[in-house]
């Protein structure tokens, strides 16, 4: 089946009919129509149809790895803001790996408003969302700053295989944490560039021609 | 309604020269707004309605929470120099009317159930009225919420549709609306032929009101096409640049 | 939970109460029981219960209609009616259905305005219908239709003196009708029309179609609640309300 790429759907849109393909994110299903849900870029192949959204919030899906900021200290672990309409707990058992005695401050371990890159681990049908730090990759981010993008940006923005993303960090020598739910971290004395390149990319997602028109900033 | 002494049609056109089943011109422009996850401003004529879409976001207080299902709530106004007898500023019995029947006609299209405990919050402000200021607010929303990313079944759209001097007319402006003998507001999801807002006032027979809904009905198919080229236009235009 | 009841009989082809899809709860109508009132009536549509008086006062008339008296609709969801009711000003749904009721009223051209002047462009009676909800057991808005035409059918206009002072309990004639206008308000249930939903049944109705019609089957207000539905199953609507609101009429 012929992949079709930068078809713009919206909301409403016939797509097809189901001829047993999976359903990825952003379409529906009415008897065997499938329509898309949103505005955005239809990804056909030949056992999944799916719609990568140009616009929309962040809905926290379980194995994401996000950017948080820390809310609120509380008895049993952490109120994190992961940059959705749901707010996540860091439970203290997936916070931190030695025993704690629950009389201690754990604000000595994550604070108020310190960045934590963590993975989500719990998200019930309810949308009680519950993230871990028990991830190879997971950490505590210290200075840098945060910038916010649209998280259906951010698979253009990380590239394939990382290709985008990597090509930022190795031209402006930062070190970037990009979660997806639309947050990321950098630190470096050329942030203010790869800034710069994550905005744009942001702006011009779904042209072609972006990775030169990039590689060129960035040497600029 | 009726007030027959003012005549609204002179050799079958209307008194702004259309013809009985023309709208007028329509302007859409989206991302007004800049603050909001999504917005849009929507022009039948002289009419000119502004939409603003924030969510889904959380929702407090909490008992206004759905644990099911997220919310939608919306709140239309006039701004007080919108019309000819300046409107005090807050809600009036109509808008909190309108700000009703609104919600109900867009909440069939949007997937709500994807957003337990939360809301969608739209805001539509008319800042110029001149006839059909709610189908202009709804077919304005319809656009923010899809310029904002909230899943939705298909787009909304409305139009007035009515009775001028005896004759069935298409978009009725202000001075039309209130000399009718009948105006009808018409919201439907087009691509389900499926109607989410129905008023009618004014004298009409079974057999008008079925034809004057005909009517709505091929209107709302161009004016919803009118919607989906402005959403495509957002990302063609820096496709060619 | 006894509104999933209701929707499982539904769907079943049966009511709670075991009333035809298209039957109204009895209904009683009692003119003329509030004193004080120019006009007034006590409806009950089998347990919801409504009163609507009647009230004339004198006004200035609007500047765009000098030759025409004023009216105003008003509805009180009163807090004793119901546990959904609050003391406060009029929500949403108050308000909803008092304009609905007065479109009905007003577009049907049931009373004639132009014949409540006093003094042309200064001076007009005001019509005020002021709806009270007693007790809220479904079909709230056709409740208060039928006890508004009932009270305007039962009203009498005072005299007036010197052109301004109202004489109360001293009356020149019964006000002008012209016509009855009656709302039905037409439901859907899954695939099912019915009728004069009880409070169980408004909880799981899918869409409402309040439809005013006039004595000569003229439609002149239309107003729909709830979900959406489809463009075909306007007519059938249309034609059961039309139907239906005949004999409504004739038990004012």
């Amino acid at each position: 089946m012929v992949e079709v790429k930068r078809l713009i759907v919206l909301p409403g849109d016939f797509i097809k009919e189901r001829k047993g393909e999976k359903l990825g994110k952003n379409v529906y299903v009415e008897g065997s129509n499938v329509f898309s849900r949103v505005i955005g870029i239809l990804k056909l192949s030949e056992n999944e149809i799916e719609v990568y959204p140009l616009s929309g919030k962040y809905m926290p899906m379980v194995g994401d790895k996000v950017v948080g900021i820390v809310k609120e200290v509380e008895v049993s672990g952490w109120l994190i803001d992961i940059n959705s309409p749901y707010p996540a707990f860091l439970p203290l058992s997936e916070g931190v790996e030695s025993f704690i005695d629950s009389r201690s401050d754990l604000s000595k371990f994550f604070g108020t408003n310190d960045i934590i890159f963590c993975k989500i681990s719990r998200v019930t049908k309810n949308k009680i969302v519950q993230v871990s730090m028990r991830d190879f990759l997971a950490r505590k981010l210290y200075s840098g700053i945060i910038i916010k993008v649209s998280p259906s940006k951010i698979p253009r923005i990380i590239g394939k295989a990382g290709s985008m993303i990597n090509l930022i960090k190795n031209k402006t020598n930062c070190d970037i944490y990009t979660g997806q739910n639309g947050v990321i971290w950098i630190r470096g004395d050329e942030k203010a560039k790869a800034i710069e390149a994550i905005l744009t990319i942001e702006k011009e997602s779904h042209i072609t021609g972006l990775t030169e028109k990039i590689e060129k900033l960035l040497s600029g | 309604m009726e007030n027959s002494k003012k005549e609204l049609l002179v050799d079958g056109k209307r008194l702004d020269g259309r013809a009985l089943d023309q709208l007028r011109p329509i302007q859409m422009k989206l991302d007004v707004v800049s603050q909001a996850d999504g917005s849009a401003e929507v022009r039948f004529g002289n009419t000119i309605a502004i939409a603003s879409v924030y969510g889904p976001r959380a929702l407090y207080p909490r008992f206004l929470q759905e644990s099911e299902t997220g919310i939608l709530r919306c709140r239309y106004n006039m701004a007080p120099f919108s019309v000819e007898d300046r409107k005090s500023p807050g809600p009036d019995r109509r808008s909190i009317e309108l700000s009703k029947v609104i919600r109900l006609a867009l909440k069939p299209a949007i997937f709500l159930e994807e957003f337990p405990k939360a809301t969608i919050d739209v805001f539509i402000e008319i800042i110029q009225g001149d006839g059909s200021t709610r189908v202009s607010g709804i077919n304005a929303a319809s656009l923010a919420l899809a310029s904002a990313g909230v899943p939705m079944r298909a787009l909304v759209t409305g139009c007035s549709v009515g009775k001028i001097d005896g004759s069935l007319v298409v978009d009725l402006t202000g001075e039309e609306d209130m000399n009718s003998e009948s105006d009808v507001a018409v919201a439907m999801i087009p691509d389900k032929n499926e109607i989410t807002l129905l008023q009618a006032d004014g004298e009409l027979t079974k057999e008008e009101l079925l034809k004057v809904l005909n009517y709505a009905r091929e209107n709302c198919l161009k004016i919803n096409e009118i919607q989906k080229k402005v959403l495509r236009d957002k990302y063609k235009t820096v496709e060619s640049e | 939970m006894e509104g999933k009841y209701a929707l499982e009989l539904l769907e079943r082809g049966k009511r709670i109460d075991e009333r035809a899809f298209d039957e109204f709860r009895q209904i009683e109508i009692l003119k003329g029981v509030i004193q004080k009132a120019e006009g007034s009536a006590r409806v009950k549509l089998g347990k919801t219960e409504v009163i609507a008086g009647v009230k004339i006062g004198i006004g200035t008339p609007f500047e765009d209609t000098p030759d025409e008296g004023i009216l105003v609709v008003n509805t009180e969801f009163t807090p004793l009616a119901s546990p959904d009711f609050e003391s406060g000003p009029p929500g949403e749904n108050a308000v909803e259905l008092a304009r609905i009721v007065d479109r009905a009223i007003r577009e049907s051209k049931c009373i004639d305005l132009k014949k409540l002047v006093i003094v042309p462009g200064e001076k007009v009676l005001s019509v005020f219908i002021d709806i009270h909800i007693i007790n809220h057991e479904g079909n709230l808005i056709d409740a208060a239709a039928l006890a508004s035409i009932a009270a305007l059918t039962n009203t009498r206009v005072p005299k007036v003196e010197d052109e301004k002072t109202i004489l109360r309990g001293q009356y020149e004639k019964d006000l002008p009708l012209l016509y009855k206008p009656i709302t039905v308000s037409v439901c859907k249930v899954g695939k099912n029309l019915l009728l004069d939903p009880n409070l169980n049944e408004e909880d799981v109705l899918d869409s409402k179609l309040t439809i005013g019609i006039r004595d000569d089957d003229k439609i002149c207000a239309l107003q729909k609640q709830g979900k959406a539905f489809k463009f075909e199953e306007v007519e059938k609507m249309l034609d059961l309300a039309i139907e239906k609101s005949k004999i409504l009429r004739s038990l004012l």
